[in-house]
């Protein structure tokens, strides 16, 4: 018997005897012998719970994680604070164990959710609608970039080298399979090439994609880039940190067309890489064009107030190879938790995150410049990284530190080749005083 | 409390807290010395503003309005819902899996690299396949990413014609539409009236165009495509790929693959067959598997295993690329392993055999009531076509909404297209049969409530928490966010 299986023996004897069959072998006569598998699987017998649990946690203990070490290390995947009200509500089982929300009757819960998720998206990234989420920021940005080669005339895109290098990676992979081209700008002191990306345009571009804050942490000014991208009539997509909108300018002040992003950092775990959400936000004339979910109030027989999934029209289940989008799951459980995340924090909690992120983040490269083994590689306002250089290489330095229970830095070698011995470090508003003290005096020690 | 009817921004009041950071003080990084105004946002965020308590009680109010595999039974044709275990809950939940960030070293995070190198080789001993990769999110992300390894392998093989993807009628949609993302033109097939592909539409539109077939099998009907084997031998021999669609995998664990069955490319939803929750919709998790001449095409990074050390590799020239951020839905995995430890072999291939004969069961319980367009041995899952009769112009959707006045999640319905009022039954192997006997009983209820008092059925549902929603309004006039004023 196995926990998870309720029929007894009696149970079988009794439906198979209502077949008329003898064995449950005789439901399968209709799979040709050729092909059956005359043999049991290959894998490890059945365990106990109390086994699986021991198994599993020995397993796990070959690892080392953000709670063993201080993590310092970001690049697209953060470490800051999530309310203890997050895990524990995203743990009741009327969310996490439904399906998608087909059934708008019995389904109020996730599509509430999911419509307060588009609200604050909407709200945050200051565009006009947001869809219910999507697998996460880099397939995010592609489908941004599928979006405006769906909308433009035209068969390029243009990336900045300040976007994130697995978003350039995933968004390179989606255009190639549309043999649509990618145009991909250098940096230029830590920021987009004005001059090279106003030179890329042509009336062959269907979109400009820039990230925000860049790569390195950078905080860039969009305001020219925005210009010229209209001005070629192709469509702006900016890829953005939601924490970092606590405080700075919106894609929506900026013009964009498109708002996408990584959702992580709004109460969502590590978990080495995933789940994650992305998300998406538009102007209200692309609101019809968005991939994905999207819940829309209305009301019910009754006239009281209710929500559903909505424009499905756009959707594979009803258009099949005409729909806008493959898209079928959204992240549904992880923009559960950024809601509650955000409906936690609340208004001035997400500004101050995002003020404190920048303060603490400046106090540890003030302090690191002060020990004058490290130098600034970029003269430009940061959100909540910063590269900076030394004699040592990054891996080293790394390791070094991995010694004193820190969490280093990411090697901006790793793509960017040319960029020896720069390391990208991230502090978030998690990180205590005493915490960057002792990360600055154990990096001053190394050199 | 199911009347409970407010947003999150109605409880909000100007000045209340939720969460407190921290206190810090550093008179060097003042926000207007480090991040220039211009740089700032000037509009004011909305964000609701609610004390913790108040949070928490509206998302539990909120949740109340949630039916889930915990709530009842589920039989969501095509969705496998089956019981989602808590342990493997508590498993991904442990720090060491949880809170590890995907670009430390890999000396710091050899666990998890074990997990995956570990989960790939069991995946591949279920279907018969040569290796996995864990990366797609999602089921029909594993289609574009099966769809863009078969666009890869012609491309190095110079055949560049090979433009169209045949994909037969009783298709899941994410199917044509994925061949459509992955640049592909679709050839349709019909289905005979059994849902199977017919040999000779496929024969008709075989030729050096084809760059391959997506099919599920058992197919949507719930039936076994009996001629896999020739399918196989007539997309191979035109030059063509077979692409696995694993919805229905849970038919099938102990008792074939589709490996053996001919495929050369499968995505397998561990959201459905191997338990990991649903979420509301996600996340998911659609790792896909290949046959060995398949394997230098599947996407970066592949975890290796050198000695003991594991690794992760990038160096494939020939891989598609990454088709996600970093290694997949690590937490999915995790959840997916540990119920492959809790079933073993011979748990999955029980799950299997119960799920398909809880389904026959059904099938043949039900159908003195209902139609039932193709009579025979299902898998695990069938398709009713609605009330026998023309009962007062009951619809598949009217039974649906009735069914969630008796605390049911309604069946797939309308789906697959090729059968008319589709009701889409799959009962999975973890109800009792009590369970499955009640839903029976209720489904033969509503067929008599339909003759007798049709009106009833018209107008549920009665009993949740809003009644029937007006999609059409939705749609017409889109309002997709909460405005102050509205």
């Amino acid at each position: 018997m196995y926990p998870y299986i309720p029929n007894t023996k009696k149970d079988e004897e009794k439906m198979l005897s209502f077949l008329g069959i003898d064995s449950v072998e005789e439901l399968f006569s209709d799979i040709p012998k050729s092909i059956r598998l005359d043999r049991e699987l290959d894998l490890d017998p059945s365990k106990s719970e109390e086994e699986v649990r021991k198994t599993m946690k020995d397993m796990a203990k070959k690892n080392l994680s953000a709670d063993d070490y201080t993590c310092f290390l970001g690049a697209g995947s953060y470490d800051h604070t999530i309310p203890s009200i997050v895990p524990h509500l995203i743990s009741r089982s009327e969310f996490y164990t439904s399906y998608t929300p087909y059934q708008a009757e019995i389904s109020q819960g996730t599509l509430q959710a999911i419509f307060e998720f588009q609200t604050m998206i909407a709200d945050i990234t200051g565009m006009y609608a947001s869809n219910a989420s999507m697998y996460d920021g880099p397939t995010a940005t592609a489908e941004a970039a599928l979006l405006a080669a769906a909308q433009k005339k035209g068969n390029t895109v243009i990336i900045s080298k300040t976007v994130h290098p697995e978003v350039r990676e995933v968004v390179k992979t989606y255009m190639k399979i549309r043999d649509i081209n990618v145009i991909e700008i250098d940096a230029k002191d830590g920021v987009t090439d004005f001059g090279q990306l106003e030179s890329n345009l042509s009336k062959d571009t269907v979109g400009v994609i820039v990230q925000n804050p860049n790569f390195y942490g950078i905080v860039e000014d969009y305001t020219e880039v925005e210009k010229v991208t209209h001005d070629n009539k192709a469509l702006l997509i900016m890829n953005v940190d939601p924490i970092s909108l606590g405080m700075l300018k919106t894609p929506g002040e900026y013009g964009a067309d498109i708002a996408v992003g990584e959702g992580q950092p709004l109460g969502n775990s590590l978990n080495f890489g995933g789940p994650y959400l992305g998300f998406m936000a538009t102007t209200k004339k692309l609101m019809r064009k968005m991939p994905g979910r999207i819940v829309g109030q209305t009301v019910d027989k009754d006239g009281k107030r209710a929500f559903t999934l909505t424009l499905q029209a756009r959707e594979q289940h009803i258009r099949r190879e005409k729909a806008t989008s493959n898209i079928c799951s959204n992240q549904a459980l992880n923009a559960l938790a950024a809601t509650i995340f955000m409906a936690v924090l609340g208004k001035n909690g997400l500004t101050q995150m995002a003020e404190q992120t920048a303060q603490k983040a400046y106090y540890a490269y003030n302090k690191l410049i002060e020990t004058g083994k490290f130098k600034p590689v970029f003269q430009k306002p940061f959100f909540r990284e910063f590269v900076l250089e030394s004699e040592i290489e990054v891996e080293r330095l790394n390791k070094e530190l991995l010694k004193h229970n820190i969490l280093g830095g990411y090697s901006i070698e790793r793509d960017y080749p040319l960029q020896k011995n720069q390391i990208l470090l991230c502090v978030t508003e998690k990180r205590t005083k005493e915490e960057i003290d002792y990360l600055v005096k154990v990096m001053e020690e190394i050199i | 409390m199911k009347n409970y009817d407010q947003l999150i921004f109605e409880i909000s009041q100007e000045g209340r807290i939720g969460y407190r950071l921290s206190q810090f003080e550093d008179d060097n990084t003042n926000i207007d010395n480090i991040i220039p105004k211009e740089l700032r946002r000037q509009d004011e965020l909305n964000l609701p503003e609610c004390s913790e308590n108040q949070v928490a009680r509206h998302y539990t109010l909120i949740s109340n309005k949630n039916f889930g595999v915990d709530t009842g039974f589920y039989p969501l044709g095509s969705c496998t819902m089956k019981y989602n275990p808590k342990i493997n809950e508590e498993i991904a939940g442990l720090s060491k899996f949880s809170r590890l960030h995907p670009y430390q070293p890999v000396e710091t995070v050899q666990g998890a690299l074990e997990l995956m190198y570990n989960l790939n080789t069991m995946l591949s001993e279920i279907t018969g396949m040569d290796e996995f990769t864990l990366q797609p999110a999602a089921g029909a992300h594993g289609e574009l990413t099966g769809l863009m390894i078969i666009k890869a392998y012609h491309q190095k093989n110079g055949d560049y014609n090979r433009t169209k993807i045949i994909v037969p009628d009783s298709a899941h949609g994410t199917n044509p539409s994925s061949a459509h993302v992955a640049g592909f033109d679709v050839v349709e097939v019909k289905s005979n009236r059994n849902g199977e592909v017919d040999i000779e539409s496929l024969k008709s539109v075989l030729g050096d165009d084809i760059a391959g077939l997506m099919l599920t099998n058992p197919n949507t009907l719930g039936l076994f495509e009996k001629n896999i084997e020739e399918i196989a031998k007539l997309v191979h021999e035109a030059g063509g790929l077979l692409y696995y669609d694993g919805a229905n995998t849970n038919a099938i664990m102990g008792k074939t693959r589709p490996g053996d069955m001919g495929f050369d490319v499968v995505h397998l939803n561990l959201h459905k067959t191997f338990s990991t929750p649903h979420g509301g919709g996600g996340p998911g998790s659609g790792p896909v598997g290949v046959k060995k001449n398949l394997i230098e095409f599947l996407p970066v990074p592949i975890v290796e295993k050198e000695k003991e050390t594991y690794n992760l590799n990038y160096d494939k020239p020939n891989s598609i690329g990454k088709i996600k951020g970093y290694y997949g839905n690590f937490g999915i995995l995790v959840r997916a392993y540990a119920y492959i430890q809790t079933m073993g072999g011979e748990g999955l291939k029980k799950a299997t055999e119960t799920a398909v004969l809880n389904a026959n069961y059904m099938q043949k319980k039900l159908k003195e009531y209902y139609h039932l367009p193709v009579d025979h041995i299902c898998k695990h899952e069938f398709v009713l076509g609605g009330l026998k009769g023309d009962l007062n112009e009951v619809t598949t959707l009217d039974i649906a909404k009735r069914l969630l006045d008796y605390g049911y999640h309604p069946p797939t319905i309308y789906f697959p297209l090729i059968i008319d009022s589709a009701i889409m039954i799959e009962p999975t192997e973890t109800e009792s049969l009590e369970t499955i006997d009640g839903f029976i009983e209720t489904m033969i209820k509503i067929s008599k409530d339909a003759e007798e008092n049709p009106e009833l059925v018209k107008n549920a549902p009665l009993n949740t928490p809003v009644k029937r929603v007006d999609e059409v309004q939705a749609a017409r006039k889109p309002i997709l966010k909460w405005e102050k004023d509205s």
